[in-house]
């Protein structure tokens, strides 16, 4: 990575070999090089880089890869705390952007 | 594609420049001091650049015009095709994290555009920060079209291309460069002037209690005091931090943010001095006030960072915020201790 590291010991990111098929679709959407080629599968190289966007969850045909996603936003968090909801970033719901024909 | 009839009945397709114009520059200098940055949208469907064919590559973007310009920017001479997402004017990776950059609106597009009609591929080429909410499988099953996930930035798409549709492992990584952090700043620090506004009168309301009197000179004193120590807050945790970011000591935003702002109240220590009634009691206060807006403004910049987690944030807000909101109103006590002793 490029030298940013956050909090250790926290993702949820999971991985299950068994159910892996090794497609490897994961690989090439995670934009921090959380995962390896392994064998003919997978493996959790660096779990601390994950910032759990669930890209490879999303792309994982199998299921073999699980993380509860979402953005890592203090005022996501704050504003779904505020109004109970989802960490949601205020930015987008307050504002359905009408769109310019140009 | 010479001479070839041109056929009304599917939709036209809107051409595309690849040159910015002073607009467009003026455009994203705009958003990024976040004037009119909900409604830079672009309207959603196919878009020609270069005239492509029916072998022309498909690209695929969002709705959010400084995301579709900085594609656009970097396409050159190629001929392509560029389909443009509904994603309510979101940027590519904020959109694909809520879903709206997902299989259901690419499918839907597919088949608005009648893509099956105009090329002869079934390959579409997807920022791969769209992947969080883009998943291939569902594109394929919805409507036979393979997803391929390009690089992450388009100044490398042309490069993947001409590999064969490879990306260089370093095309796949997510950076956070000083200019990525830089041009974050403005709306990083806009976004706060409300809350510390608030902050600020709340402290000058205060300031103007007296034993027998109310004094407006004192209260309006007081907010002014206020706002510049939440200023210095709001710079050492909006600003410094997110400048020096993998040099300020910590991991926590929160603590980095602290860090910062212990920094900027050391430096500009002899200025207070020289301008207000200087007891330990009134630095303790304003230096807590001082602490808690720079950790609380820096920690709010995990929403522009590039690589914290939603765990790692729960985690640090769980500790952190407590101890902002307990620093805030203990400056707020020690203020009001000053005045009545």
């Amino acid at each position: 990575m490029n030298g940013f590291r956050y909090l250790k010991n926290v993702t949820t990111l999971r991985f299950n070999p068994e159910r892996c098929n090794g497609c490897r679709l994961c690989l090439q959407v995670c934009p921090h090089g959380v995962l390896e080629p392994a064998e003919k599968r997978i493996k959790i190289g660096d779990a601390d880089a994950c910032m759990e966007c669930g890209a490879c969850a999303r792309n994982c045909p199998t299921q073999a890869l699980q993380v509860k996603a979402g953005v890592g936003c203090a005022g996501a968090l704050l504003t779904g705390w505020f109004y109970r909801t989802e960490p949601t970033c205020d930015c987008a719901c307050r504002s359905a952007a009408p769109v310019k024909t140009k | 594609m010479p001479d070839t009839p041109r056929d009304f009945s599917i939709p036209q397709p809107t051409p595309l420049g690849t040159k910015l114009t002073w607009q467009d520059y003026w455009g994203a200098v705009k958003v990024r001091w976040n004037w009119g940055r909900g409604n830079y949208a672009m309207q959603p469907g196919l878009y020609s650049v270069n005239e492509p064919d029916a072998d022309s590559i498909v690209l695929l973007s969002s709705n959010y015009k400084l995301s579709l310009d900085m594609l656009r920017k970097h396409l050159g001479r190629m001929k392509a095709w560029v389909l443009v997402l509904d994603t309510r004017g979101i940027n590519v990776w904020c959109a694909a994290g809520k879903g709206t950059f997902g299989a259901a609106e690419v499918v839907r597009q597919v088949k608005s555009v009648q893509l099956a009609q105009r090329v002869r591929h079934r390959r579409l080429v997807a920022p791969q920060l769209g992947a969080p909410g883009l998943s291939a499988q569902e594109v394929k099953t919805g409507c036979d079209f393979e997803v391929v996930f390009g690089p992450v930035r388009a100044q490398d798409l042309q490069a993947f291309v001409e590999a064969g549709f490879r990306a260089t492992p370093r095309m796949r990584r997510v950076e956070f460069s000083l200019g990525d952090r830089l041009v974050l700043i403005p709306v990083e620090v806009l976004g706060h002037l409300k809350l510390l506004a608030i902050v600020a009168l709340v402290f000058g309301l205060v300031d103007g209690l007296f034993r027998n009197v109310y004094s407006v000179n004192h209260a309006i004193a007081g907010a002014l005091t206020a706002a510049f120590f939440l200023a210095l807050g709001l710079f050492a945790g909006s600003v410094l931090t997110p400048l020096l970011l993998p040099w300020v000591p910590g991991r926590a935003f929160s603590l980095k943010g602290a860090v910062a702002g212990l920094v900027v109240f050391i430096g500009f220590g002899s200025i207070f001095r020289t301008v207000l009634v200087w007891t330990p009691l009134v630095a303790a206060a304003w230096l807590l006030l001082v602490l808690a807006t720079a950790s609380f403004t820096a920690m709010n910049f995990t929403g522009s960072s590039t690589y914290t987690s939603l765990s790692g944030v729960k985690k640090e807000m769980s500790l952190a915020l407590p101890l902002q909101a307990l620093a805030a109103v203990a400056s707020l006590v020690l203020l009001i201790l000053v005045r009545f002793r």
